[in-house]
């Protein structure tokens, strides 16, 4: 399955897509990237006369990377060109270290610690264009066709 | 094993995740897990992992299909146990 199928596969359209590109991509994790754009739409209230990314749109980056994306490969095997993927966020955990603001690029890297019975729970972290972490958590969440 | 020391190793691994305490407290054989426990489907999941580890058996998607509540549960171990 090539990396632009799953992009294209995702429930997800402007302005709640937040994938750019998947760089790398096996049976056990995920690596891609996104780029804050500095109109997205968040910025206009987050916060008043100061734009940060929202911690929650940056988890939402992370599950659509980290565990939709890696999801879609996982269910490749199921997949015909018209089935839709059911998907659901069923849990999280996240610590946050540094801000992200407009205009970044940030990376989502994340490790499967158990695809059973439709559910996905992914070890994710995000860094920023420096390389330094900027968020880390668990995410799960149910997948199927 | 009883079905008493059955029962009770069941609501070990199912109490963290209940969100109906009320049913969990007056928790029967015919308890079911989705609509009186009202777990959500990704702790289903993380119950049916949990009673792998402790009674180290496997379990597959049929069994996973037909573990809705007590009862069922408590039938899919012991015939695991014994193959």
């Amino acid at each position: 399955m090539i990396k632009e199928d799953i992009i294209k596969r995702l429930p997800y359209q402007a302005p709640f897509l937040f994938v750019d590109g998947i760089d790398a991509i096996s049976e056990n994790g995920i690596t891609g990237h996104y780029t804050f754009k500095e109109d997205e739409s968040f910025y206009e209230g987050h916060f008043k006369d100061h734009p940060i990314t929202p911690g929650v749109i940056l988890i939402e980056c992370m599950a659509q990377i980290g565990l939709v994306c890696l999801g879609i490969y996982l269910l490749n095997d199921e997949l015909n060109v018209s089935s839709q993927t059911k998907i659901a966020l069923t849990s999280h955990q996240m610590d946050f270290y540094l801000p992200v603001l407009p205009n970044e690029k940030v990376t989502v890297i994340s490790e499967k610690e158990v695809f059973r019975f439709n559910k996905l729970k992914c070890k994710v972290k995000m860094l920023n264009e420096k390389g330094e972490l900027v968020c880390r958590g668990t995410i799960s969440g149910m997948i199927k066709v | 094993m009883t079905n008493d020391e059955l029962i009770t190793k069941l609501k070990a691994i199912i109490a963290p995740y209940v969100q109906d305490e009320k049913a969990f407290e007056n928790l029967t054989e015919d308890t079911d897990f989705i609509n009186d426990l009202k777990v959500n489907s990704a702790n289903l999941v993380d119950i049916i992992l949990d009673i792998e580890d402790e009674f180290n058996i496997r379990l597959e998607n049929e069994d996973m299909e037909k573990m809705l509540d007590v009862k069922a549960a408590m039938l899919i171990i012991n015939t695991k146990l014994e193959a």
